[in-house]
């Protein structure tokens, strides 16, 4: 039951995050009427950033405040296919955003591209290790796209971020003390690195003695002035700390509020709608076409809008449920295999180890920012030998001091009573001579681990929640504890007075509550043929051309690095097959 | 579907296409030019919701609210049944259609020297660019006996250059004289900038419309909504003798330079009309104000004192301001008082803190500022408002240093004067998102 319709436009944007943004600047550069919806409120720096008021653990991180609305809608969870599946109701091990500028308004700022090899997996493995080596099971696959594809859209998504970093490879040429392990650059990053804080620094020197390779790490957080190619402004970050789960005050942690949406602001061919909660896209009755979409506005009316493009930009695995709700495309199936739309689900693999100095260290970890780190690549991604270790994947390993958080804990050393005189002794003598490390890995996709719709719980508009099925896979955790006993090797050349592990046991369960990565991805993913992906290498609908999609969700397999390079470095991928290609002659980019 | 967009689109200006039809659509562009120079939209705008030149912004005089009228070519409510007789004796005189005086908020003493031609350009615009909106004018709130209207006709007598047209050689578009005096017929005329930067008197006349003869011509005027307008002439202090020439047009177009920032009531200035302005027009603005010598030509210019800066650096600072500026201001705008690049103005040798009223500054940590969100630089960046972080004494103490530091030569403030600014001092308004209208 549709309350209104409103004029047609020709291009609908699906969720205003990072992906959205991106998609709204290229096509209002082509000149079409471009309206962009976002479920949640109006957001900019100022004021939802303002200063001081968003310097505030228990207002931001505590209580969510740029956080999903969980009693709206949420997700349920289960760990195999016979399970029942039960609501997500506090936000625990993932922080689902919502409102103007999506994830991309509270994330850390880390900012990487991808090794050529991760965006050909399957290939990849099999040429270097045999098909054999891949276990049983573990549905990993190839993008369809490749990294000299994509690297004009790394290099121009660093632009418009403003990404500062030191590369070590610039058009085959070695600049400088990159990461060693980076493909080939066309251009160095628009910023010069960050400075490095006291912790990443021991950690730096310690990992250089051990013979690995760190590098000051590519981060949206700038480390100058800088103005974008938009036109649009950011100021130099002064490593207050307040990144991941705030809205930077400073102008100096990227985010479509900051780096693109005043460019699009006096444009008369776009429009920006917040409070407007799409609930499907509206095919026609071939059901090979959009014409537009449905939304529940903030009054609760039900609103048609129709338009010639639908662009599916919201966080990573809402993607899959709007194509489940909107009938497109074949649900996944883990019985047979078939079907695209919920397959290959993925998250990431984390573990940390803390270490603690003696008195007067002053480490100092209240100095940081979100995306400052040291890291070493060794162990991620292919750049090691796979072939004796049994495993896929790998892990970035770093110290990353992104900001004290008093609230969410202050690490103590083992044995520390949990209370009493004792623990606030131990807080007093460590909160300024601790570093923590931590190895950020990438989570395989597996023929079991999936999303569908739940039969059983459903959200504020009667619309059935996005159901997962997923648990960890004793690969992952022989990838995260091979890696984890590297960074030990690291944490004792640091020398510190004791440290403490913090890793994945075989056996088990992904647990929902402590907070771990928002890193989902995939669900809805892209591919090279239509049988084993949900979109073509164009990110376009295999099943309905109008309509395409951007974000984590198009990810076929899990990633080491944190996912933003990789979604803004796709939707300018997308953005230009549509420009170039779709506009001209729209019809499918990639027969089926 | 490009096309289809186009053709809505099309279709949706029909109406306005039929009126302008009978226009030259280079005197429309012209005229629309003519418009944004004079800065039109800004007064005749209502805040907010209000329709382009419908009028109804009210303008604070000392005498009272003036709420300013509908300049649309509506027939009933606007100047649609003007002929442009009317108009230009009222933009020369300040002389309605009706025959009464109009008060001097409307800058009439300076359009008076806008030339025929520039003059007949702007009618055609606003009669035929212009949506005709109907919307009455709005009762002023000036009370009796100060509401009478006859005293205006005495002022506009002995204060308005009345209506002889101005000499040719002030003509730009058709007879582009030298890069200053196309400057100052931009300044002088159209841009009113007078009405702001030069002090008024008794009677609250400018106390000069032109630098003929006298150095009081642009050398700051007083306060504007709580802003003090800085002398606009080429001289220390307050003045503009630290910006080049290329300083002023980037200010105009983008409203910030790598030193300074627009604020306050200037940023309707450079939004609605600066931005706007030819890279000629905007030079020669700046070659005119820089070839104005300074009023007071004794105030030694900024000299850049580099103690202070290593006292703060090293976290030693000597005062409750400085220690206040270390904690609430630095991280942005240095302990060396530099700012960073474009993004964080410099307060050290920045004009605005070398003036003998500390008005502005208060205002600005009071109420925070946003630079004007231009073509050129979209982005508002945004300083948020201490009104509900520091107390008055707090107040006075970090504007007294910001004012005296770093060889800044501006002067201190006290609670008290604090406590004034506090009393309309709003945090800034953000810029929000304002959905269009299709």
């Amino acid at each position: 039951m549709t309350d209104r319709t409103m004029k047609p436009v020709d291009v609908v944007i699906v969720g205003f995050g990072w992906a959205g943004a991106i998609m709204a600047k290229e096509l209002t550069e082509e000149g079409l009427q471009v309206l962009a919806l976002e479920r949640g409120a109006y957001r900019d720096t100022y004021p939802d950033g303002a200063y001081p008021a968003t310097l505030d653990e228990l207002t931001y991180l505590q209580r969510f405040k740029l956080f999903q609305d969980m009693s709206a809608s949420t997700f349920t969870f289960r760990y195999d296919v016979n399970g029942q599946a039960l609501p997500y109701r506090q936000i625990g091990a993932f922080k689902p955003g919502t409102g103007v500028g999506g994830a991309g308004l509270h994330w850390a700022g880390q900012h990487w591209r991808m090794f050529p090899e991760e965006l050909r997996l399957r290939s990849h493995y099999v040429e270097r290790y045999g098909a054999k080596f891949i276990p049983e099971g573990m549905t990993i696959q190839d993008f369809g796209v490749t990294y000299e594809e994509l690297e004009p859209h790394f290099d121009f998504a660093e632009k418009v971020f403003g990404t500062s970093g030191q590369a070590y490879r610039v058009k085959g040429e070695i600049v400088g003390d990159g990461n060693p392990f980076d493909a080939d650059r066309s251009d160095s990053f628009p910023l010069p690195a960050q400075k490095v804080p006291y912790g990443p620094h021991v950690f730096m020197n310690a990992a250089r003695e051990l013979g690995f390779h760190p590098f000051r790490a590519p981060t949206a957080t700038v480390s100058a002035p800088y103005t974008n190619p938009y036109g649009c402004q950011m100021g130099p970050c002064n490593f207050c700390g307040f990144c991941s789960g705030y809205a930077c005050y400073n102008y100096s942690k990227a985010s479509p509020n900051v780096n693109i949406l005043p460019a699009l602001r006096d444009l008369q061919n776009f429009e920006l709608r917040p409070d407007c909660n799409v609930l499907r896209i509206v095919l026609d009755s071939s059901r090979k076409r959009a014409t537009g979409v449905e939304y529940a506005d903030a009054a609760g009316n039900t609103v048609l809008q129709p338009a010639q493009i639908v662009i599916a930009s919201t966080f990573a695995y809402n993607n899959a449920h709007l194509f489940m709700l909107s009938g497109i495309g074949e649900q996944y199936d883990p019985a047979t295999g078939k079907g695209a739309v919920g397959k290959n689900v993925s998250y990431q693999m984390l573990s940390n180890i803390q270490t603690f100095f003696g008195p007067d260290t002053n480490s100092n970890p209240f100095i940081g920012a979100g995306g400052n780190s040291v890291a070493f690549d060794d162990f991620n991604g292919d750049n090691f030998d796979h072939g004796p270790l049994g495993f896929v994947g790998g892990a970035a390993l770093w110290c990353n001091p992104a900001g004290a958080k008093p609230i969410s804990g202050i690490a103590v050393p083992n044995g520390t009573p949990q209370w009493g005189r004792a623990w606030k002794k131990a807080v007093k003598d460590n909160y300024t001579n601790t570093v923590s490390i931590d190895s950020n890995g990438a989570n395989m996709v597996y023929r079991d681990c999936y999303l569908d719709l739940d039969p059983t719980y459903k959200n504020k508009y009667g619309q059935p929640l996005l159901r997962f099925t997923f648990d960890w896979k004793d690969n992952d955790i022989r990838m995260t504890r091979f890696v984890t006993s590297k960074l030990e090797q690291v944490a004792r050349a640091m020398n510190p007075k004791s440290y403490t592990v913090t890793q994945k046991n075989f056996g088990d369960h992904f647990d929902l509550r402590p907070y771990q990565t928002t890193h989902w991805a995939g669900g809805l993913i892209m591919g090279a043929d239509r049988p084993t992906s949900a979109l073509n290498r164009y990110l376009q609908s295999w099943d309905v051309p109008n309509v395409f999609a951007v974000g984590s969700g198009v990810f076929p397999v899990g990633l080491g690095y944190n996912p933003t390079g990789a979604v803004a470095a796709l939707a300018y991928w997308c953005a230009k097959a549509i420009r170039q290609q779709y506009l001209k002659d729209p019809r499918p980019l990639v027969d089926a | 579907m490009n096309r289809n967009y186009h053709f809505v689109a099309a279709a949706g200006l029909l109406l306005f296409a039929l009126k302008a039809r009978a226009a030259d659509p280079q005197q429309l562009a012209r005229g629309e030019y003519i418009a944004r120079a004079g800065d039109c939209v800004a007064c005749h705008t209502a805040p907010k919701t209000g329709k382009a030149f419908a009028g109804g912004y009210p303008l604070g005089t000392p005498l009272g609210v003036v709420y300013s009228t509908n300049i649309t070519p509506d027939k009933a409510t606007g100047i649609g049944a003007w002929s442009y007789d009317d108009f230009a004796k009222l933009m020369r005189s300040g002389i309605t259609r009706e025959g009464h005086a109009v008060y001097p908020a409307m800058p009439y003493p300076s359009y008076a020297r806008v030339t025929d031609a520039d003059m007949r350009a702007l009618y055609t615009y606003l009669m035929n660019g212009v949506m005709p909106v109907s919307q009455s004018n709005r009762e002023n709130g000036i009370p009796w006996p100060l509401s009478m209207r006859w005293p205006l006709h005495v002022w506009s007598w002995i204060f308005s250059p009345g209506l002889p047209s101005l000499s040719a050689k002030a003509n730009g578009n058709d007879e582009p004289g030298p890069q200053r005096t196309r400057g100052a017929y931009l300044v002088q005329g159209l841009g009113h900038c007078g009405s702001c930067h030069t002090p008024r008197g008794a009677a609250l006349q400018e106390k000069a419309l032109t630098d003929a003869g006298n150095t009081i011509y642009l050398s700051g005027g007083g306060s504007i909504d709580g802003w003090i307008a800085p002398s606009l002439r080429n001289e220390a202090g307050d003045g503009i003798g630290s910006m080049s020439q290329e300083d002023l047009v980037a200010f105009l177009r983008s409203g910030r330079t790598v030193r300074v920032a627009s604020f306050g009531a200037m940023n309707d200035v450079v939004v609605h009309s600066t931005q706007y302005l030819s890279d000629a027009d905007l030079n020669s603005i700046a070659v005119y104000l820089k070839s104005l010598p300074p009023h007071k030509p004794d105030t030694a210019p900024f000299e850049y004192n580099a103690t202070l800066a290593a006292a703060l650096y090293n976290g030693r600072p000597s005062t409750p301001g400085a220690r206040i500026y270390l904690d609430r201001c630095a991280s942005c705008h240095r302990s060396d008082g530099k700012g960073n690049g474009k993004a964080f103005p410099s307060l050290a040798g920045n004009p605005v803190l070398q003036s003998p009223d500390p008005t502005s500054a208060i205002h600005i940590v009071l109420s925070g500022a946003s630079m004007p969100a231009t073509r050129a630089a979209p982005s508002a960046m945004t300083m948020s408002s201490y009104v509900s972080v520091l107390d008055d004494q707090q107040v006075a103490d970090v504007v007294t240093f910001i004012q005296t530091g770093w060889g800044n030569q501006g002067a201190g403030a006290t609670a008290k004067e604090v406590a004034k600014v506090r009393q309309f001092s709003m945090p800034v308004n953000p810029q929000g998102w304002t959905a269009k209208t299709p």
